[in-house]
């Protein structure tokens, strides 16, 4: 029995090109210049920063015009991520937060730094860290995480409709 | 108008980390076979099959019910693939009935499989996407946040989570089939288990498993002719979200609460607490117990943590929850719902072994997926509904 | 049985790329069909959507569509990793249980995100036959190869194919090839996975394809002359390549019987045929005769948005029910290697 092939290694590789739609555009050229681009839903009127997938999964329409929002947020929820695993990119144990930026109505994933993870608490005011300048890309990953702005918590109410 | 449907066959793998015994289709198969078996039926009996699995990329083979016709003699007949996230198995099991239920068919054999093993799953569900951000981790960083969400909004303490550990854990061990048998747990020593995504620690969370679960359905004259125990489906229900809009509440979303209300009113069930007798829910981590128990209408809103803190969700509870060990302790994630909808079903036929409770009239079987926003429910009853 | 029928359909134009997100792409043709049923979202009763994680990229990749649906408040949704005309049968099925009485179906791919003819290798068994990394086209010239040698096709009655097909669509605004082309033009045109020659492969696409279905009353109050359902079914066979027929279509035939082709004469048949051989393969399956007018819209040889291209070929056959030009039409989609597997269904006037 020893001598049986019970498993074999069959390496898989394609190639995809991603979209990042026409909707996502100017919000991808707002991080080159250091800037948060989301866009408004012609229907509920409400602000996506980031624009997802260029739509307003509520009103099931196209999202419409641009909105830049404040550079500072408010975190409304978090998770200390303690689990290694393949792929990530990001040293362990990281704090990763839902931040709602101060003119968003949707809250958006990022890394929180600079601050121990047990310091970290729902309301906490954060700001964003940019990379250099000279190493900006059409990503979100221009920032390198957010960190507390050291202003006083913004209160429970202020974000609970959006948990 | 539909046609009564009932389950007379339930048959599942063992289930565990690495099932390296078997190829995809050996796996399915062992779950077949049993189901079949349990039916008094062989697979010439059958007119169609239904399977369902979550995303392809964890195994690598493209729409792999093409592939597994050999496996299930099923060429020649009608073969229907699922896909609906976390909730396939209860989606699956839910389209399996529709197949009776609408007259079509009157003996359809239904399966949910998953090798996880084959694969690796953390990379599969957590592809790095152009554009973002890449911070999650896996699921436990996507549901992680918004379990603290509902810690802070119904003001639980601590130690519910573990409660719920250790009560599936022990539960368990009275399932041979279950991935986890593990017999030694106490809060204390859960309490003790590292944080992996704060607030969850490791032994919150589900482990990741080979294994397939297999159902026969039968239309109302094949099943009155069965000789042996049956599920009559009493009712069935589905509801979908969107994953992300502002002001969304993933703690209770609304696609649960209207997905439980159709359910309760289609089963005519008035007080889900008073009338169903034995519960499977999906529960990937421990918190999610509380929650569902809230969003379903088994507990008033923030006392669904009172409930486990009670015993109630115990298996000797006035509400047992998950005697199978649940998704907490075997996780085959395209099987997984469909284990919670025949879980139920067993518990209605009286054929659930160890973790038989007693005198099932009614049992719930649920699942859910994707962004808590693909719901799959199901009543199943000893009586014709 | 309830009487339930195909109200409405729309398609995005067959493009060779996009820019556009997968959700982008929906939700004009979402609009669109429901504009040309004269529905509102909230009249619908049952959504469910055809496509594939593996031709996206991405896992889950399905649940983004539900963004373009406005599922708020909540509805009852489901999705199929097949094509849409998997999810239309899905949906009959449903209001065949009384649960809903209409039901929007959509199916959606983008071929040109990966290598199509690449990633249709991964649906092979994965033990002895992927590994190899035989394409689809490679696959497919196998089973043209087997029919030559065995007489049941010739190379011309595969060019006479090619011809029709691309000179059909040059009417269908939303194909992607189409052309006038001599057979002898085409019987000189250099092999590209022998015998098959490059109009002998599917062009494939970009596309989306929705349709809206109905029981009843409900379809007759809302299309003055709908196409009814008559029969409809799928079949699948082996795919073991060593070991099941090059040169018929058994589920098919299964497929053809239970739905009723046979009992009347079908005056349009759309089949989903992404080969030339296969065309003459399905319409010897399916019992079709020189009454029948075959692939109208050019087919899938003009137009493969694999996913939405089955559910496409249900839209151009309904079409023609709905607009009087046909009173018996036949609606097919097929998936796996070799058409392994077949879905057949009977549209008919009133």
């Amino acid at each position: 029995m020893s001598d049986d092939v019970l498993r074999i290694r069959t390496p898989i590789g394609i190639k995809y090109q991603y979209s990042a739609g026409p909707r996502v555009s100017s919000h991808l050229i707002g991080l080159m210049e250091g800037r948060f681009v989301g866009k408004r839903c012609p229907s509920c009127h409400l602000v996506y920063m980031p624009p997802r997938n260029g739509t307003c999964a509520k009103c099931g329409c196209l999202l419409g015009e641009d909105v830049e929002v404040g550079q500072r947020g408010t975190i409304t929820t978090f998770c200390v991520v303690n689990v290694p695993f393949l792929g990530q990119t990001i040293k362990i144990p990281y704090v990763a937060a839902t931040i709602l930026l101060d003119g968003a109505d949707m809250g958006m994933q990022h890394l929180i730094q600079e601050v121990e993870a047990t310091e970290v608490r729902m309301g906490m005011r954060v700001e964003p860290v940019w990379r250099p300048r000279e190493e900006w890309q059409p990503s979100m990953e221009n920032v390198l995480y957010f960190r507390p702005t050291g202003e006083p918590d913004a209160p429970y109410e202020s974000y609970a409709g959006q948990l | 108008m539909a046609e009564r449907c009932a389950v007379i066959g339930v048959g599942q793998t063992q289930h565990t980390s690495c099932r390296a015994d078997v190829s995809i289709a050996g796996l399915v198969r062992e779950a077949v076979d049993r189901a079949l078996a349990s039916a008094h039926m062989t697979m010439a009996d059958i007119d169609a099959i239904v399977i369902g699995k979550a995303p392809d990329m964890l195994e690598g083979v493209m729409m792999p019910e093409l592939w597994l016709v050999d496996a299930l003699a099923a060429a020649g007949k009608p073969v229907f693939r699922v896909h609906t996230a976390g909730s396939v198995g209860g989606s699956t099991a839910i389209v399996a009935a529709q197949h009776v239920t609408s007259g079509v068919h009157k003996r359809v054999l239904t399966v949910g499989f998953e090798k996880q093993s084959d694969g690796n799953a953390m990379w599969a569900l957590s592809v790095p996407m152009p554009f973002g951000m890449p911070v999650h981790a896996g699921a436990g960083g996507y549901f992680s946040p918004i379990i603290r969400s509902y810690i802070k909004r119904s003001g639980a303490p601590a130690h519910i989570g573990c409660m719920v550990a250790v009560k599936d854990r022990t539960n368990a061990c009275k399932n041979p089939y279950a991935h986890l048998h593990e017999p030694d747990w106490t809060l204390e020593k859960a309490m003790a288990s590292p944080m992996l995504w704060d607030p969850v620690r490791m032994v919150e969370t589900c482990p990741s498993s080979d294994g397939a679960m297999a159902l026969v359905l039968a239309s109302e004259d094949v099943a009155d002719a069965h000789d042996g125990p049956k599920a009559w489906v009493h009712a069935t229900a589905m509801r979908s979200e969107p994953t992300a809009f502002a002001g969304r509440n993933q703690v209770s979303p609304k696609a649960s609460e209207d997905c439980a209300a159709d359910l309760w009113r289609k089963a005519g069930i008035t007080s889900p607490i008073d009338e169903i007798d034995a519960v499977e829910m999906y529960v990937p981590f421990a918190w999610f117990e509380p929650m569902w128990l809230e969003s379903l209408g088994f507990a008033p809103k923030d006392h669904g943590w009172r409930f486990v803190e009670d015993g109630i969700t115990e298996m000797t509870g006035r509400l047992p929850v998950n005697c199978s060990g649940g998704v907490l302790s075997s996780n085959p994630i395209g099987a997984s719902g469909m284990l919670r909808f025949g879980e139920a079903a067993m518990q209605v036929m009286g054929i659930a072994g160890e973790h038989q409770v007693d005198s099932v009239r009614k049992a719930f079987g649920h699942a859910y997926g994707g962004g808590s926003q693909f719901f799959a429910m199901w009543v199943v009853g000893a009586n014709k509904p | 049985m309830r009487d339930v029928a195909i109200i409405a359909s729309a398609q995005a134009v067959n493009t060779a790329t996009t820019t556009a997100t997968p959700v982008e792409m929906l939700i004009p043709v979402v609009n669109q069909v429901l504009a040309n049923a004269g529905m509102a979202r909230s009249d619908i009763g049952f959504w469910c959507h055809g496509s594939c994680d593996y031709m996206t990229g991405q896992p889950f990749s399905f649940v983004s569509a539900v963004d373009a649906l406005g599922a708020w408040p909540p509805i009852i949704e489901s999705h199929v990793e097949a094509d849409g005309a998997f999810a239309l049968y899905e949906a009959w099925m449903k209001i065949q249980t009384g649960e809903v009485d209409t039901a929007l179906v959509f199916g959606n791919g983008r071929s040109s995100s990966g290598d199509i003819n690449r990633i249709l290798t991964l649906q092979l068994d994965p033990y002895v036959v992927g590994p190899l990394w035989p394409d689809d086209r490679s696959i497919a010239a196998m089973q043209a190869r087997a029919c030559l040698e065995a007489g049941v096709i010739t190379e011309r009655a595969m060019a006479q194919i090619a011809a029709r097909n691309h000179h059909n669509a040059l009417t269908n605004p939303v194909a992607l090839r189409r052309g006038e082309h001599s057979v002898e033009q085409l019987l000189a045109a250099p092999l590209v996975a022998s015998p098959l020659r490059e109009l002998d492969c599917p062009a494939h696409s970009d596309g989306v394809t929705a349709v809206i279905i109905a029981a009843g009353d409900r379809a007759r109050s809302l299309r003055a002359r709908p196409a009814w359902i008559r029969g409809i079914d799928h079949r699948i066979e082996s795919q073991n390549l060593g070991n099941r027929s090059m040169t018929t279509l058994p589920s098919a035939v299964i497929a053809a019987q239970k739905a009723g082709v046979a009992n009347d004469k079908i005056d349009v048949a759309e089949l989903h045929a992404p080969y030339t051989h296969q065309e003459l393969l399905l319409t010897a399956a399916l019992g079709l005769g020189e009454s029948t007018s075959i692939n109208p819209s050019g087919g899938a040889l003009c137009a493969n948005p694999m996913m939405s291209a089955g559910l496409a070929r249900f839209a151009e056959a309904a079409a023609r029910i709905m607009d009087g030009s046909a009173d018996r039409a036949l609606g097919h989609a097929s998936s796996g290697p070799w058409l392994q597997q077949n879905l057949v269904c009977v549209l008919e006037g009133e």
